[in-house]
């Protein structure tokens, strides 16, 4: 039972003294596969960084920083979170927008390119998988857009609501809901590009998703925050953001409808 | 070389959100989150009392080689994480699993985001919570009762329910509180395979969570309050209600 013990405390100092340069990054779930590729070029470009990466809700991480949570950096995907926290005290940089989020219309087993917000009412169509608006970012801009298309009504029964919005499009990808209203991040990934098409909900039927992160008070110190928080600046790191169909704030934003 | 365990900051700022004394009451909301969270737990402890019985009693009077590795199928959800028997579902009961091509062909349309959805799900998951307690209870009343009942002729049917039913009583009992709680106190499962709709897969303990990712930490205390009640007196009713050992031996 000692040996176990000191085993354990062996490893734990082992651990704690190997990592020099760490970094855990919290991201808005929006940010799976961008992040996953941002951080796949941060890491060859800094070999022997440790960066860890946490996905999930906006609302869920902005509620663990303010109880403590040691995350470094908190990507979020509505730049209220990390500015509520900053005027708490709690982060070592303002709230810097990084990118304009995007809703669209996908489904798996339908031609969503072809759909607009009224084909929701199709009868056909009996299942539509939205994040939940009570606190999270794209499931907010998802009931602002169906309200200013005058649909909520006809369309609530049918929405079936995900935790986060990869959830919302695991709901629509698993064809348990027959479309969804996801990320356009999310869908232009290749894993869900592949299996059917989007349609990019226009712009002016909600207010903007602009995200924006913040370094956390815990990581005031920590060199390799800092310097994950340049990388995002960096002209590669802005390629891949566009790449994944996001719009960057100081870049004209063009509606590539179709 | 002693540790100290960094001492509690003595000024742990007390919740923004702390309770309102004034206004303790439940929203509707939650309120139907919780009658939904007891109509799912008490439709899944009535399908397991007449799923889980025969298993039990099988388990319990068997030999066969089979005992094993039906106890421990049996058992699997006692240690399964929620988040493998959830995916498991999910993708079961979609449109193009098993199960919901199933459901699609009898014309009840796909399970998940639905009621029974849940109750499908929830019997799974708390299987050995039924099975177990009643297969312990049958295994205690042994062979000579129903030996007994044989002499008198009783087939094996009228034997079970005149003699071994009344006989395994407080496990009934104890299977179905078990049951009926531990349906209740389920989440993962749930999140999974729910999709968070009022009145028919947002039960209480997803309400909870959707209150404290909300920030809404005043009601999430409230209704986090009568669960933690809830649980804590129906687990004192079956701990200090025990049949008087000294009786009946």
């Amino acid at each position: 039972m000692k040996g176990i013990f000191l085993v354990l405390c062996c490893l734990w100092l082992a651990e704690s003294a190997a990592q020099a340069e760490k970094v855990t990054i919290a991201a808005a779930a929006d940010l799976k596969f961008a992040m996953d590729e941002l951080v796949s070029d941060f890491k060859n470009a800094n070999p022997g960084a440790q960066v860890d990466v946490v996905y999930g809700s906006s609302g869920n991480f902005f509620g663990q920083i303010r109880q403590g949570a040691p995350y470094d950096l908190f990507f979020s995907a509505d730049i209220m979170y990390p500015q509520q926290l900053v005027t708490a005290g709690l982060a070592a940089s303002e709230a810097k927008p990084y990118a304009y989020g995007r809703i669209v219309l996908w489904s798996s087993n339908m031609d969503a390119s072809r759909m607009t917000l009224e084909s929701l009412t199709d009868p056909k169509i009996t299942r539509i998988a939205i994040a939940n608006p009570q606190h999270a970012p794209y499931g907010k801009r998802a009931q602002e857009a169906l309200q200013a298309a005058g649909l909520w009504d006809k369309i609530q029964p049918k929405l079936v609501y995900g935790e986060n919005i990869a959830q919302t499009a695991q709901f629509a990808e698993s064809g348990n809901a027959q479309v969804g209203i996801i990320a356009l991040s999310l869908a232009v990934n290749p894993e869900l590009a592949s299996k059917g098409g989007y349609w990019l909900i226009p712009e002016k039927l909600h207010h903007p998703l602009e995200q924006a992160y913040i370094i956390t008070k815990r990581a005031e110190n920590n060199a390799l925050a800092r310097r994950f928080a340049d990388f995002m600046d960096s002209k590669p790191a802005r390629t891949v953001m566009i790449k994944y169909g996001f719009a960057l704030p100081g870049e004209a934003s063009e509606d590539k409808t179709q | 070389m002693v540790l100290r365990c960094p001492a509690k900051h003595p000024k742990t700022r007390r919740n923004e959100h702390a309770l309102n004394e004034r206004d303790m009451l439940l929203s509707d909301s939650d309120l139907l989150a919780l009658w939904l969270s007891f109509r799912l737990a008490g439709t899944v402890t009535l399908v397991l009392l007449l799923l889980g019985t025969p298993i039990a009693w099988w388990l319990a009077r068997t030999r066969g080689w089979w005992k094993g590795p039906i106890g421990a199928v049996v058992a699997l959800p006692l240690v399964l994480p929620p988040s493998v028997l959830g995916f498991y579902l999910l993708v079961a009961m979609g449109p193009n699993g098993p199960i919901g091509r199933l459901t699609q062909t009898l014309g009840l349309g796909l399970l998940p985001f639905t009621f029974w959805g849940l109750v499908a799900a929830s019997v799974f998951y708390s299987l050995p919570f039924m099975v177990q307690p009643l297969q312990t209870a049958f295994e205690a009343i042994g062979d000579r009762p129903l030996e007994v009942a044989a002499t008198l002729r009783a087939s094996p049917i009228d034997a079970f329910f005149t003699v071994a039913v009344p006989l395994a009583l407080p496990g009934f009992l104890t299977a179905s509180i078990l049951t009926f709680t531990h349906t209740v106190g389920e989440f993962g499962v749930v999140l999974m395979i729910g999709g968070n709709l009022a009145g028919i897969t947002r039960v209480a303990s997803v309400q909870i969570y959707d209150h404290v990712e909300a920030l809404e930490y005043t009601q999430a205390h409230r209704l986090a309050a009568v669960m933690l009640i809830f649980s804590f007196l129906v687990l004192l009713a079956v701990y200090a209600w025990r049949p008087n050992p000294k009786k009946g031996t």
